[in-house]
């Protein structure tokens, strides 16, 4: 007989609703999980932090690209002895070199001054050349030495001594290579600021922080939870960013892996203390973005992201040298382009610690949830 | 029965000048619904932060569940549910996901799901919070502060700003709450939720509270359950407010938007005679109405105001 047996229910399963029990970790663990779903869903986020560096990147290098034969640009004003310049030119060995037009005087002058040429030749009434240039301008300097030296070797000018040259443009001197470690510590700053300051605020002001703050979440687990997204978010930009250098731009990194990645690190926690201490106090996101602003542009220029902080006065230099994003611009790129040892540069990971400790000491000081 | 929330004398400054709270003593039992009625500025928002342990007080006493907060924050956080005025929830997470994200800060949380049930959002679940209706998004924020299994429930005019049938759900909400056991406070400056929801009440008024007693006892305490309001002709208006006072049954009188309104224990009896003192004068009644007295003229006698404006 197959009678189906009546189920015994044990009497705990009639007791108060099942409840379940969380571990210490599980508030950690959902903030985490919640702040990277956010990210993930805001298109903003994504362009941001991952398509505008990326495109700035491949812009700049395409810009900057080292010419073939670094050829420059002339304008040969218009007359009678316009055809003896050029041919003078095709016949010297720079002829690759020197891009040539005949232009009228007028049309010629104006093409100058807006970067178009990098020298004027002007035949006299002599036989001769003139050469109009502008001293300021490297390139126009480059150029009328280039264009003398052709016209007077094609001219029959015999060198007293012989002399060869050799072309250097290997990867690791190019500037997209000088360019991409400084994009990618430009990169880290703008995140963590954004990431940490902005979202605060944002938080802030929608009274979420209050609300979070009204139940047994634990404040450290919140912060802590900010600051994982942000080194998660860190390493995705540091692939990227280095992922196009290589593939696109041929780029070699000689340092390994890990020390970027671990630079990378400091440089995110650091900025992110710096984010925490702009966004201790402030009640509206205007008044937030402003002064994350405030404290980014200024480095955006003076840190060596697009061009060598050396070019400013001496006396400047210690103090570029004591920000943080010089810190850690010179780092990456000791690292990548050099292969330096993270212990070799103890110096710039030391500003990166002293300013990352020092704001975050003051902005959970001054902190206000509500 | 046990105290759940007690404060004595409470005072709150803001900037060290403005007194948004003037000394305020309440007493509320466990399982009981408390209501703090009043205007908008009357500081009920600045008491119910104090009360929860967000904000706090230039002087006074608070403790909730036999507990203060500068010593068992932690311990009562896991014991209280709140709804804040106003939060914005991310709205890019999904219900389930804000739901789960609240009851993982708690020990012991309720089931989620059973929490959308109950607060019939389970159609809406996997939609993200940004695409919710106004009701919807205050249910969840109910949901947030009931998932950690609270004994007492804080709202904040958790119903400003809804159309009637998302605040009927709401009141559903609070009244189930209450049947299980649970104690709440929530403020309000609707008198029809105060009189409907709540068990006692405290109106609030200039940081102080007023009056306070059950929707009943207040009143009562008006004198007569009925208003009478009326107009009179042109050549009645001269009449003194005395004469009608004395009317009987009359408990008393308030002239308003041109109106005379009568407090009065039995209309029966007052308005036969009130006819009569009008056509002695010679004038005319040009408006008659009669209805229940209200906890809003609760508030106009005691401060010469309406709840509503401002
Ligand atoms: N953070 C604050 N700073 C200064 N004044 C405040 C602040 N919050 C509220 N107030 C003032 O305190 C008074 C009471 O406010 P509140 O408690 O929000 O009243 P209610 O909730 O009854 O509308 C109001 O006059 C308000 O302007
Ligand atoms: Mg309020």
């Amino acid at each position: 007989m197959a009678v189906s047996q009546p189920v015994v229910i044990p009497p705990s399963s009639k007791a108060a609703p099942p409840v379940r029990q969380n571990g210490r970790w599980s508030g950690y663990a959902h903030l985490l999980a919640a702040r990277m779903k956010e990210m993930r869903r805001e298109p903003e986020v994504i362009f941001w932090v991952f398509v505008f560096p990326l495109l700035l990147a491949i812009g700049l290098g395409i810009a900057f690209r080292e010419k073939p034969a670094n050829t420059t640009s002339i304008a040969i004003v218009a007359g009678p002895q316009a055809q003896n310049a050029l041919d003078l030119l095709h016949r010297s060995a720079q002829s690759s070199a020197i891009h040539a037009d005949v232009v009228p005087l007028q049309q010629a002058e104006q093409a100058f001054r807006l970067g178009k040429y990098d020298l004027l030749v002007q035949p006299d009434d002599h036989g001769g050349f003139q050469y109009r240039y502008d001293p300021a301008r490297p390139e126009s300097v480059l150029s009328r030495n280039e264009v003398d030296d052709a016209l007077q070797n094609a001219a029959g000018r015999k060198n007293p001594l012989s002399t060869s040259s050799v072309v250097s443009n290997k990867p690791g001197a190019r500037y997209i290579d000088f360019l991409i470690p400084g994009l990618l510590g430009m990169n880290i700053m703008n995140a963590a600021m954004w990431g940490i300051g902005f979202a605060l605020v944002d938080m802030r002001q929608r009274k979420l922080l209050k609300r979070f703050v009204g139940t047994p979440m634990r404040r450290s687990d919140f912060m802590l939870a900010l600051a994982s997204s942000r080194l998660l978010l860190m390493i995705i930009e540091v692939a990227i960013l280095l992922g196009a250098g290589i593939l696109i731009f041929h780029m070699e990194v000689l340092g390994s892996w890990l020390t970027i990645l671990l630079i990378s690190a400091i440089g995110a926690i650091a900025f992110s203390g710096v984010g925490l201490l702009t966004a201790c106090r402030a009640q509206k996101i205007e008044t937030a973005s402003g002064l994350i602003n405030v404290v980014m542009m200024p480095m955006w220029i003076l840190s060596g992201v697009f061009f060598s902080y050396a070019r400013f006065p001496a006396v400047c230099q210690p103090f570029l040298k004591a920000l943080p994003l010089t810190a850690l611009n010179d780092a990456l790129r000791a690292t990548i382009l050099q292969g330096s040892s993270l212990a070799s540069q103890a110096d710039r990971i030391l500003v990166m610690v002293i300013w990352g400790g020092v704001s975050f000491v003051l902005a959970v000081r001054w902190f206000r949830w509500t | 029965m046990s105290t759940a929330i007690l404060c004595q004398d409470l005072r709150k400054s803001y900037d060290g000048k403005l007194e948004a709270v003037r000394g305020l003593n309440l007493e509320i039992q466990s399982g009981e619904c408390f209501g703090l009625l009043g205007p908008n500025g009357a500081g009920k928002t600045t008491t119910i932060e104090i009360l929860e342990g967000l904000l706090s007080p230039s002087s006074g006493k608070v403790t909730v569940l036999g507990r203060t907060w500068q010593r068992e924050e932690r311990e009562l956080r896991e014991r209280l549910g709140i709804s804040l005025q106003e939060t914005r929830l991310s709205e890019k997470l999904t219900v389930r996901e804000t739901l789960e994200l609240f009851a993982s800060f708690y020990r012991r949380p309720r089931a989620t799901g059973e929490v959308l049930a109950e607060l019939q959002l389970q159609e809406k679940a996997d939609a993200w919070v940004g695409k919710l209706s106004g009701g919807q998004r205050q249910r969840l924020a109910v949901a947030t502060a009931l998932v950690g299994n609270p004994e007492i429930l804080f709202l904040d005019e958790p119903t400003t700003g809804l159309d009637p049938q998302s605040r009927r759900q709401l009141w559903d909400i609070v009244r189930d709450f209450q049947k299980q056991g649970g104690t709440i406070l929530l403020t309000t400056h609707y008198m029809d939720e105060a009189e409907r929801l709540c068990d006692r009440l405290a109106i609030m008024d200039h940081g102080q509270v007023i009056t306070e007693g059950t929707p009943a006892e207040l009143i009562a305490k008006l004198g007569g359950n009925h208003v009478i309001e009326f107009a009179v002709s042109e050549n009645g208006s001269k009449i003194p407010m005395e004469r009608w006072r004395g009317l009987p049954g009359v408990e008393s009188v308030w002239p308003e938007d041109g109106l005379i309104s009568l407090n009065v224990r039995e209309p029966h009896l007052t308005i036969p005679v009130l006819l009569d003192a009008v056509a002695s004068q010679g004038a005319k009644l040009q408006h008659l109405t009669t209805r229940q007295a209200s906890l809003e003229d609760v508030f106009v006698r005691l401060t010469g105001r309406h709840l509503r404006e401002n």
